[in-house]
């Protein structure tokens, strides 16, 4: 292997620079390469007749002999986490600290062990697992130790959710078992956790970990196996949460299956991230930039920059500057310490990534790879590039997640943006100009969870990470993140008598006086709401509406699947609301508070007209409709973001968006502080909303549109349709330019607003059946609220002069 | 493409090019934080790469204190920097190990001169004012002359500091077109003292006026600045060079000097040259390294390759 010193002189060739497989290597034969489950503390014993290979992919060669769990195996695993979680949860935060404090310091202290095996078992370089993965993942746990400390003060009104299952991806074992695990622990909760069925090898030496430092038996179970692991955890019914990173098709098929279970759900899908290159950019760190952002991790990387967004006229440049770098990437042994690029997962995901290209080029792109030839033993792949690319190609929308990059011009900031969010996925985006006025602005305008500025692909465990639109929902890191693993207190929530008006077929309905009702006078025909006027329904019918003494009250239009479609037209119409200064969305607040304060005996008649409630109760809950209105505009300039103390010279903007369009199903209950409360949290931040009042009592909603009217709210920002409720839900649910949907209804409404949300993988937030006080609204529930009515964009952007 | 040998006549100042520069400091900071760590060089290929590194030096003294006496002992460990034992354990007896040149004050040049009669080593003068470069321009220009005069055949330069900061690059073109005719034959290397730039965008704008006037290396510092030679300067020049390349078709040649003391800080250098420019630049017509103490370091390596165990900097002959 030695070439003369002297003929290196002449060459001046890297030679191999290979990082010891020993230590792994012994590490596995110790175990006899056969690995069980490790479940509440112990391991299973392998069961010879369901042992499957982990491969080495560098080598095609089996690693390991991994066993596939069985459903008795995973019931073991969910009751082992369901006991301990008994203890867990009550355990003191600091407590919990210790052990995540004692993980990160197990994971630093073995650091090139599970480097070596994470190389070894998923391909990818040691130079990443060695300086990103598993430095990363001790980081994870560090912070979290942090959060667990702070719990009882940080998050005063949360509780642990329960058992949360996790299934994790093959392409970041280590670091998605920390993202995964240590939120879940700090915040009180037990886990599950599936590791990839290709590279389950590090999370099994982390359940020795788990062994080293004593960790309550229970809390971590580690089981193995392919996606029939996945599902069972999916539809155990012992699971209080699923915690997935994956494919979009398989977070579908969770959210699908999940559906009306109650099990909360945090998905971190695929993403097509935009990588964006201005004329004014720093070009040769741009190119940099493309490097780590496509060939990382060989492009397996879900917010890889895998689409090449560059200024027209720096374009032909650009694409010679990155051909000459691609020429100098280094495909390899993934051990050795001086190559770029390892190897591929596995065979199948070789193919796909091969597919995609061959359809690249008969759909005429032009494609270029470096001269140079990859290993022939081993699945690899090399650096790929596409240019003359048009958005319309198969390479320009699907998610490779392999090393190809493709690549289109655009011409100016807008183009560059319109470009950018054309996708239906929105996990990351890259941004790359010296004008810090341009990369700003284009950074507000992404639709993407995480946007990098003058870099790309930082990661830390101090700011969130996580998708817009079909790259999932949910936080990973930050105290957003913290979210997804804990409840409001139960206590808060419910903690006052009802105070909800009883139905007419309840029994107590009092006849309302006759001097009060509104339709004394000139007959008033509520219609549908939309785009700031007034709409007569698509249908051309119209539903009566009873009071609560059974007669007839009124008529409302009978909404249709059209009214919703020209609703949410109105309501995508009308986003310029979210660019409004919160203090000109907050003024408006206060003013429909103080429009709707003057006409408060006639919206309090109405309620006593529906409902048959007694008219103090009825004034009572205008009353606190008006607070609603002033708790929101309160809180439109103040629910503001956080810079986040990331290991890094520059800002960390964590930034609350709003969502977008918000579809709300109202409750019976409460049919004007309901609509009130939800509209009022959703509109403050900047969505637009398509509002479904109460079937049965819809009036008061219907009658504040007026209000709307003489507030100066929008045309476009509230739209109002009325009619059956689920219908109109579902309608809402499946429409994909539905950023997200609250739904209070019933549980099969609740069930199917989750299913059909599949679609296009809203958010939703549902009631289960379950009724809500709403006359209460602690400070934790408005929290709640404002967090359903926003996502958490984290711009990165570094500096130095 | 002109040959290695051949010189950088210059172009016509282009301000447009130099406006149009933009350098963003972490992204630089960034590739030069990873570019050791993406590539590593060991056992024989380490020893070879050092090898090459030793052909690739500047051996310089700079003193105040320099005499004939310790010029003359460094002109005679510029010829023999190696062992010949070592070199005959390392198979590398035949290959032209030796400095690339000798670097000394203008008032050392005629010792070095007459020390390194024969050998084919150059002698490099630093000229123009160095360190400050604050001299009047005349008395600068005739210090090269000087030094030419004395046998030197390399000139590296100090540019006008003040030009930069003001942005003014028809002052710094100008100064640097006279450094450069006061040359003639001789190759001259301007040395920005980029410690002492306010921006690596400076850095950038003031290593292309440079070769726009005709510079035939671009050098980061004196080695008297609070801050010289670092990756991510150095970084920032070598994409210059590579882009006055592509534009112009001359290759200019880079030299970082000041702190560079370790082996390991030459295999690096060599690996940001060989990953921003090419293997073509690895020759000492387009690359050097300014240096005093290195060769100790890359000496004790080689002896570390030859026998396995570490080494003494007594064991091997001082300069």
């Amino acid at each position: 292997m030695t070439a003369p010193i002297a003929e290196i002189f002449q060459t001046m060739a890297y030679g191999p620079a290979p990082e010891s497989a020993k230590p792994a290597l012994d590490w596995l034969n110790a175990h006899e390469r056969t690995f069980g489950q490790f479940i509440a503390g112990r391991w299973t014993q392998p069961d010879p007749s369901r042992l499957f290979d982990s491969v080495n992919p560098a080598t095609g060669q089996p690693l390991a002999r991994i066993t596939q769990a069985t459903q008795d195996e995973v019931d073991a695993a969910v009751a082992a986490a369901r006991e301990a979680f008994k203890s867990w949860s009550q355990t003191p935060g600091h407590i919990r600290a210790r052990y995540l404090y004692a993980m990160a310091r197990h994971i630093q202290k073995h650091a090139r062990l599970f480097a070596v095996l994470e190389s070894l078992d998923n391909g990818k370089p040691i130079r990443e697992t060695r300086d990103l993965d598993i430095p990363l993942a001790a980081r994870h746990f560090y912070h979290h130790a942090g959060w667990a400390q702070l719990m009882d003060t940080e998050l005063a009104d949360c509780a642990p959710l329960g058992v949360i299952g996790q299934i994790i991806p093959w392409n970041f074992p280590l670091l998605m078992l920390a993202w995964k695990i240590a939120p879940a622990l700090a915040m009180g909760n037990t886990v599950v956790l599936k590791p990839a069925e290709w590279t389950p090898l590090t999370a099994l030496r982390f359940a020795e970990v788990c062994e080293a430092i004593r960790l309550p038996p229970g809390v971590v179970n580690i089981v193995t196996g392919d996606g029939q692991v996945g599902q069972m955890i999916v539809n155990h019914a012992g699971v209080d949460k699923i915690a997935f990173t994956g494919s979009t098709e398989v977070g579908r098929q969770i959210r699908i299956a999940t559906a009306g279970s109650g099990k909360r759900l945090s998905l971190e899908l695929g993403g097509k991230s935009p990588f964006v290159v201005f004329d004014d950019a720093d070009l040769d760190s741009a190119i940099e930039g493309v490097v780590d952002a496509i060939w990382f991790n060989q492009g397996q990387v879900c917010c890889a920059g895998s689409r090449l967004l560059v200024q027209e006229g720096i374009a032909p440049r650009f694409y010679a500057k990155l051909r000459a770098r691609m020429e100098k990437l280094r495909i390899g042994d993934p051990l050795d310490k001086a190559i770029d690029l390892g190897a591929i997962i596995a065979p199948p995901q070789l193919q796909k990534i091969a597919r995609l290209v061959e359809q690249g080029i008969a759909e005429g792109a032009t494609m270029w790879q470096p001269s140079w030839a990859c290993p022939t033993e081993g699945y690899f792949y090399p650096p790929t590039l596409f240019t003359d690319v048009s958005p319309a190609a198969t390479i320009a929308q699907v998610e490779i997640f392999g090393p190809v990059l493709v690549a289109m011009p655009f011409r100016t900031p807008a183009e560059a943006v319109a470009l950018a969010n054309n996708t239906r996925y929105g996990l990351a985006a890259s941004v790359w100009s010296e004008d810090i006025n341009l990369a700003l602005d284009v950074a507000g305008k992404l639709k993407a969870g995480t946007v990098w500025i003058n870099c790309t692909n930082l990661f830390d465990a101090a700011s969130g990470f996580g998708g817009y639109r079909e790259s999932g929902f949910g936080r990973e890191g930050g105290k957003e993140g913290l979210f997804e693993y804990v409840k409001l207190k139960p206590s808060r929530v419910d903690p006052l008598p009802k105070r909800i008006a009883p139905h007419a077929e309840d029994g107590a309905a009092a006849n309302p006086p006759a001097h009060n009702a509104p339709g004394n006078g000139i007959d008033r025909t509520p219609k549908l709401y939309i785009g700031g006027k007034q709409a007569r329904p698509d249908s051309g019918y119209s539903l009566a509406i009873y009071g609560a003494d059974g007669a007839a009250i009124g008529e409302v239009g009978a909404g249709n699947r059209k009214d919703i479609r020209n609703a949410v037209e109105a309501a995508r119409a009308a986003a310029a609301w979210g660019d409004q200064t919160a203090h000109n969305r907050a003024q408006i607040l206060y003013y429909i508070a103080e429009n709707l304060s003057a006409r408060r005996a006639e919206f309090a008649a109405r309620l006593v007209q529906q409902t048959g409630c007694d008219s103090a109760s009825a004034d009572a809950e205008v009353a606190a409709a008006l607070d609603r209105w002033f708790t929101f505009a309160a809180w439109a300039d103040k629910y503001d973001g956080a810079v986040h103390r990331t290991p890094f010279r520059g800002l960390t903007l964590s930034v609350n968006e709003p969502v977008g369009v918000i579809g709300i199903a109202c409750p019976d209950e409460a049919p004007l502080l309901a609509p009130v409360t939800l509209m009022a949290a959703a509109i403050s931040v900047g969505n637009t909303i398509v509002l479904i009042p109460s079937e049965r009592h819809p009036l008061s909603a219907t009658d504040l549109y007026q209000v709307l009217d003489t507030s100066d709210v929008p045309a476009g920002v509230v739209n109002i349709v009325t009619g059956a409720r689920d219908e109109l839900a579902q309608v809402l649910a499946e429409h994909a330019d539905v950023d997200a949907l609250w739904y209070f209804g019933s549980a099969a409404g609740s069930a199917m607003v989750e299913r059909a949300s599949a679609n296009n993988l809203k958010r939703t937030w549902v009631n289960y059946g379950q009724s809500r006080d709403w006359f209460t609204l602690t400070a934790a529930q408005q929290a709640e609220m404002l967090r359903q009515a926003t996502q958490v964009k984290n711009i990165w952007v570094p500096y130095g002069a | 493409m002109n040959t290695h040998n051949g010189r950088n006549p210059g172009v016509p100042l282009d301000l447009r090019w130099v406006e149009a520069a933009r350098v963003n400091r972490s992204a630089v900071e960034r590739r030069a934080a990873t570019l050791p760590t993406r590539r590593s060089v060991k056992q024989a290929w380490q020893a070879a790469w050092l090898l090459r590194a030793i052909t690739l030096m500047d051996l310089t003294t700079l003193q105040g204190d320099d005499t004939p006496g310790n010029v003359q002992r460094l002109c005679a460990k510029a010829r023999r920097p190696v062992r010949g034992d070592l070199l005959e354990a390392l198979g590398a007896h035949e290959l032209p190990i030796r400095v690339a040149a000798v670097c000394v004050y203008h008032a050392m040049v005629p010792v070095a001169v007459k020390a390194l009669a024969g050998s084919d080593i150059p002698v490099a003068a630093v000229a123009a004012g160095f360190p400050a470069g604050l001299t009047p321009l005349d008395l600068r220009v005739k210090e090269i002359e000087y030094a030419i005069e004395m046998g030197a055949q390399e000139i590296d330069v100090v540019i006008s500091r003040r030009h930069v900061l003001a942005g003014n690059w028809g002052a710094l073109y100008d100064e640097i077109r006279a450094f450069r005719e006061a040359c003639g034959d001789a190759h001259m290397k301007a040395i920005l003292e980029a410690g002492e730039l306010a921006t690596l965008r400076q850095v950038y704008q003031a290593s292309l006026v440079c070769m726009m006037a005709g510079a035939d290396f671009i050098k980061t510092s004196t080695g008297k600045a609070a801050v010289n030679a670092t990756l991510p300067i150095g970084l920032v020049m070598c994409r210059a060079i590579r882009d006055y390349a592509a534009r112009t078709d001359h290759q200019v040649g880079f030299k970082p000097a000041g702190g560079i003391r370790a082996a390991k800080q030459a295999l690096d250098w060599m690996i940001l040259i060989k990953e921003e420019l090419g293997d073509e630049w690895l020759r000492p017509s387009l690359f050097r390294f300014g240096a005093s103490a290195l060769l100790a370091d890359i000496e004790r390596q080689l002896e570390h390759h030859v026998t396995g165990a570490y080494s003494a900097s007594f064991r091997h002959p001082m300069a």
